[in-house]
């Protein structure tokens, strides 16, 4: 990796509290579970898993949403450096210009009584990034530009737009503090395929007119297979697998990411039913399996997955997968 | 054996802002162990054919004057538009039709057990006593892959699992053993693992019960995998027809091949994704002509004029687009 990480975590852990006991112990629930993970400056890095897998909080934690429990977040952006751990009240607030959230539900992320306008400026006084009405105007249209919305677009409310068009206002909304480091959560799940194919390709366009990183989330993996370069698998809070995607694709290490690759319906009607199907369904974080946590689902479990907890290791150029028997399985 | 046959079939509802055309002439069979995999954009107009299915349209609905849904039971052929009191329906609504809806959390009530539910619709349409209800429950939990049903049996919706509650959701709607099973985007909620599993079930059920399936989806994959024929929707109108390998193989009609290129791809990661132009129109300003013709990247003068028939290019496989027929020299 050539580039400095824009984020780099090590040992990552988040807990919540679930119940305060007076007799007995708090009750916390690991959400995730000592994540290591760089992201590179300028990548569009997938994070993908099953819901209840801690896609979602890991790239909360990253964005400082959530309290970081144990573990280290750093981020550099090659102008400012922060130390996610413990930034105060000021450096919060120039975090928050420097990494923003695209949601995944355009219909329920923006208010119906702001006009477009207003929605898009809001993060701009609220930060106080500008200072007179004519400067917030003027970074609203290019942003808008940006994100291919018009003039006209600006004057309306959101409910008078279709789901694509209310993708690109939240993106504009996002975008418009200038932001380095982009964390897009299921940003095109809620959209029909057509459309989808349409903010797909506007965040990448996006991508490199404005330098931007992107964390993406998501659970659909012919998705990140386009338009990520590294992705991470991940399962029950834990990153199973790391890999370019290229890599990923082509040679799946972990038996995790092998079955969520051939889950993906073939769009062949002749290819049906050689599935290798996955049984039963991702177990409750509160009480998770002992060992490699995937061992209760995994087609080629061992004794030995059930008592010891694999640790992410080297498979490859930037490649890592934590499997106790990957090497195993290469052989067949 | 046809079990159910819509022809041409409009629907309209009456607003504030005046009559919308939400479905537009269509006409689709669907045969007894069939499944028929209808697929469109959100808007397409997909649902409101299925619920017309069983009437379940709100009261501001008009269905058009020559509009038929013939349902073949076995004392005779019923249509359901002409069905008028809720007691008549009965026969229909989960009787011989059963649905699955998209969120199983809605669709069971959080405050009565899965269990109660179960026996309370079966005491409806089956003479039989609740004893046997609570049996024949438990024995459909079963077979769709539940373990330990009894326990199961007892719970309320929220202490399932998602994949577990549409494996619910099935067994309540096939307990009545229905000769139609619509199915309205089952998976879409789902996970990819816990979806290939749903969509297993369904096949095995298909062969066991031998029932006709409507299936409903957005996801073209999805319908690959499961369907037998295909019906592509936009904007109220059915645009194409046939077999589901001639309709991903050779898509007799632009939306078709618009639906395919937007789909990422897994075997070819460097193809561009090529996304529809423009968002679909409000069922408020429906193009005159082909419905399609707005983001069409081949639309002609002609297609904004005249509306073009739906044409069979090969064996079942209809399409409705002047420039493909005449490619075809289908004319």
């Amino acid at each position: 990796m050539s580039e400095k990480p824009i984020i780099s975590a090590r040992n990552l852990s988040v807990d919540f509290l679930i119940s305060r006991g007076i007799i007995s112990q708090d009750v916390y629930l690991r959400a995730i579970k000592s994540v290591s993970v760089d992201i590179p400056k300028g990548s569009f890095f997938g994070l993908v898993g099953e819901s209840g897998s801690g896609k979602t909080t890991l790239g909360r934690a990253f964005l400082k949403a959530v309290p970081i429990s144990d573990g280290e977040v750093h981020y550099n952006d090659g102008d400012v450096e922060f130390d996610l751990q413990d930034l105060q009240k000021e450096d919060l607030k120039e975090y928050r210009k420097r990494a923003q959230l695209i949601f995944q539900d355009p219909y329920a992320a923006l208010s119906p009584r702001m006009t477009v306008r207003d929605i898009i400026a809001e993060p701009l006084e609220v930060m106080g990034i500008t200072s007179s009405r004519e400067e917030t105007d003027e970074r609203v249209r290019e942003i808008a530009a940006k994100c291919r919305l018009n003039l006209e677009h600006l004057r309306r409310f959101p409910h008078a737009f279709s789901g694509g068009q209310r993708q690109r206002i939240s993106i504009a909304r996002a975008l418009v503090s200038n932001p380095r480091f982009v964390v897009a959560d299921e940003s095109v799940a809620a959209l029909d395929v057509s459309i989808q194919a349409d903010i797909l390709n506007l965040l990448k366009d996006l991508q490199s007119e404005l330098d931007l990183t992107y964390l993406f989330i998501s659970h659909d993996l012919s998705v990140v297979a386009h338009v990520c370069d590294h992705i991470a698998v991940m399962y029950l809070g834990q990153l199973v697998e790391t890999a370019p995607t290229r890599a990923l694709f082509d040679a799946p290490r972990h038996p995790y990411t092998k079955a969520l690759l051939s889950a993906i319906p073939s769009l062949d009607p002749d290819q049906r039913g050689n599935i290798q199907k996955l049984e039963g369904e991702i177990p409750s974080p509160l009480n998770p399996p002992s060992g490699c946590k995937f061992h209760t689902r995994c087609p080629q479990v061992h004794d030995i997955c059930r008592h010891e907890e694999p640790k992410l290791e080297n498979a490859g150029t930037e490649h890592e997968v934590a499997c106790l028997r990957w090497k195993e399985l290469l052989t067949g | 054996m046809t079990l159910l046959k819509v022809e041409n079939l409009t629907l309209q509802f009456d607003t504030d802002e005046g009559r919308i055309t939400c479905v537009d002439g269509v006409t689709f069979e669907v045969n007894a162990g069939e499944v028929l995999g209808v697929v469109g954009e959100s808007g397409s107009g997909k649902s409101i054919t299925a619920k017309s299915i069983m009437h379940l349209n709100p009261r501001n609905t008009v269905y058009g004057p020559d509009s038929h849904i013939k349902l073949s039971l076995e004392d005779g052929v019923i249509d359901v538009l002409s069905l008028k009191r809720e007691r008549d329906m009965q026969v229909v609504r989960g009787g011989a039709v059963s649905m699955i809806f998209q969120e199983p959390m809605a669709s069971f009530a959080p405050a009565i057990t899965i269990g109660d539910q179960m026996v309370e619709q079966l005491m409806v349409h089956e003479n039989i006593s609740k004893k046997e209800a609570v049996k024949v429950s438990v024995e459909m939990l079963e077979r769709v892959g539940i373990s330990d049903a009894s326990h199961r049996f007892k719970q309320y919706a929220f202490e399932l699992s998602g994949g577990m509650r549409q494996r619910a959701m099935i067994a309540m709607a096939l307990s009545t053993s229905p000769k139609l099973l619509i199915a309205d985007e089952p998976t879409t909620a789902l996970d990819v693992t816990i979806q290939a599993q749903v969509i297993d079930l369904m096949k095995d059920l298909v062969e066991d019960f031998g029932m006709g399936i409507i299936f409903i989806t957005h996801d073209l994959g999805v319908i690959a995998q499961t369907a037998d024929r295909v019906a592509v929707m936009y904007l109220g109108c059915i645009v194409e027809q046939g077999p589901v390998r001639d309709v991903i193989r050779d898509p007799a009609h632009p939306y078709t091949q618009g639906l395919l290129d937007a789909l990422p791809k897994l075997d070819d990661l460097d193809s561009p994704l090529t996304p529809i132009s423009g968002d679909i129109p409000s069922p408020l300003e429906r193009p005159n002509g082909c419905v399609f013709h707005t983001r069409c990247s081949i639309a002609e003068p002609r297609c904004r004029q005249s509306v073009p028939k739906m044409t069979e290019f090969a064996e079942n496989h209809f399409g409705a687009c002047f420039v493909e027929a005449e490619k075809r020299g289908a004319v």
